[in-house]
């Protein structure tokens, strides 16, 4: 079953992309199957010219491209850095991207860019700022963005609502979508102690616009429980495809990427796990 | 109301400081310390600012070894945090930093080399520009030869050292090249498509194309290359310009 609003947020086709790496240019070009659309990392493709920008622009007159940004700093305290939302409007202006996407996290403070997604606490105080940065992305780059959920490995004292009462009522002020980071879900969870299941229950499913799988590290912290860390450089674990397959049996198909960025492997094996969802989907979309 | 608030400065000052304890504010799910989950994203911060550098500075990183140069690394980040979310560019103050880091005071050619790294990054991500057509320069007189200002395209970068920056790059890059001997030498760094080359320029051929780079004629770059060096060679130096792209255009005179 189609559910129409998600086209309302985006123009990804329904179906499996990947998190696009150079090292796989001629391969996607040769033999993209099963994969129909590509994610890019937005601040990679800021330069003026040469090979980066060349690529891009010869991939997205084959594929649907999403941008998705990870140094917006949405989540932080100071203002957002004009000069990167410039350079930001400057790639979805030429680009003209199926999607756009930032992360419910900061990374930016006074010392300078801190290359990570960095936590916040869920409060009205937190929630204001997140909306109105949301607002600007918005209103600057002209077009609804997709926020999305983070993985964490600690809790604020401070906080005062979920996080999923937190997307909820941001959507709301800002007409923004979600993307739903299902491994986030787990790490999250697990990190937590809550139950991934009823994350996804909870979530605004009709408000998704994109659904990321990726794979996780294990660790444990200092009492001997779980402690979980994404790190995008390993296959999907099998509980994360059945919280997955929860999900779309729950909310119906969403354009699903595969997000493999350190220890990038080679396409063939990229391109298994993106059948893998492909599998996942398919019934869905009958 | 709830817990103690955790402002993001004192979230940013204890990660970049493992002397200082993790934030009071933050915690395990069960209320109990987050030392260990704090320490994700500590190392999240300067693992991936050292992998960024590792990436920007494969030779500087050859050079010095891989434990040596994660060591230092974890000094420079925390000196000097990117200032902007774009990792292509980050380690702009590294020969700076090198300079002053007392433990490689005695490899005097390491800062020279970072400013090689960065300015080929710099040609890496520069604006793509048509060659100029050699064509173009050879319907002009001699008159006209020497006041066209031929501009240079937005890849091009020129480095003089007293090392011979060249050579060591060369040694650590490419199978078979020769073992370095001491030398100054000046380098064009050129892109003619997407990957950019270095090319060992002449004596005068440096002062030459910073000419060019300041809108100056042909004419007065031949003056100003001259006067460093007599036996300047334009037709060698325009060679260079033209085969390796460094040339874009003529301007009006």
């Amino acid at each position: 079953m189609l559910d129409a609003s998600t086209h309302a947020f985006d123009r990804l086709p329904n179906a499996v992309g990947v998190g696009y790496k150079p090292q796989h240019f001629r391969d996607i070009l040769a033999d993209p199957a099963p994969v129909e659309w590509l994610e890019i990392h937005a601040e990679n493709y800021m330069g003026d010219g040469g090979r980066p920008l060349a690529q891009l622009r010869h991939l997205s007159e084959r594929f649907a491209i999403s941008v998705h940004g990870v140094g917006l700093s949405i989540g932080g305290e100071g203002p957002l850095d004009t000069e990167h939302l410039a350079r930001l409007k400057h790639l979805v202006g030429w680009l003209n991207p199926a999607s756009f996407s930032e992360h419910l996290a900061w990374s930016t403070h006074d010392s300078g860019f801190l290359n990570d997604l960095l936590p916040l606490p869920y409060t009205e105080a937190t929630l204001a700022r997140v909306a109105a940065h949301i607002d600007q992305v918005q209103d600057t780059v002209g077009r609804r963005m997709l926020l999305e959920n983070p993985s964490t490995y600690l809790a604020f004292d401070e906080s005062e609502m979920s996080e999923i009462e937190f997307l909820d009522d941001i959507t709301r002020r800002t007409g923004c979508g979600l993307l739903l980071d299902v491994n986030n879900v787990f790490v999250s969870a697990t990190n937590q102690n809550t139950d991934p299941v009823s994350y996804i229950e909870a979530f605004p499913i009709q408000k998704v616009g994109e659904i990321h799988l990726g794979g996780h590290d294990e660790d444990e912290d200092e009492t001997g429980a779980p402690l979980l860390i994404d790190s995008h450089g390993r296959e999907v674990v099998d509980p994360v495809w059945t919280l997955y397959a929860h999900t779309i049996a729950r909310g119906g198909p969403r354009p699903t990427l595969i997000e493999w960025d350190n220890d990038v492997p080679d396409w063939q094996a990229l391109a298994a796990e993106a059948r893998r969802a492909a599998d996942t989907l398919a019934p869905a979309l009958v | 109301m709830s817990g103690h608030p955790v402002s993001q400065g004192a979230f940013t000052a204890a990660l970049l400081s493992p002397d200082l304890p993790v934030p009071e504010g933050l915690s395990n799910p069960d209320g109990g310390p987050a030392t260990k989950r704090f320490d994700v994203y500590r190392n999240n911060v300067i693992v991936s600012l050292t992998d960024a550098l590792k990436t920007g500075f494969p030779v500087t990183l050859k050079l010095l070894g891989e434990t040596f140069f994660t060591a230092m690394a974890g000094v420079y980040v925390r000196q000097h945090p990117p200032q902007s979310p774009l990792m292509m560019f980050y380690g702009a103050e590294m020969p700076g930093f090198l300079e002053g880091f007392e433990p490689v005071g005695k490899l005097g050619y390491l800062p020279d080399i970072a400013r090689l790294e960065l300015a080929l990054r710099e040609a890496y991500h520069a604006a793509d520009a048509a060659p100029l057509d050699p064509a173009a320069l050879q319907a002009l007189d001699p008159e006209q030869l020497v006041a066209s200002r031929p501009r240079l395209a937005p890849a091009v970068r020129v480095l003089r050292s007293r090392w011979p920056i060249h050579a060591l790059w060369r040694f650590n890059m490419a199978e078979g090249a020769p073992k370095p001997q001491m030398a100054s030498e000046d380098v064009l760094i050129s892109r003619a498509e997407f990957d950019p080359e270095i090319t060992r320029l002449a004596p005068g051929a440096a002062a030459f194309f910073e000419s060019l780079a300041q809108d100056a004629s042909l004419g007065d770059a031949v003056d100003a290359a001259t006067a460093e060096a007599t036996d300047f060679d334009l037709t060698t130096t325009l060679g260079i310009a033209l085969s390796s792209g460094a040339l874009t255009e003529l301007r009006a005179p």
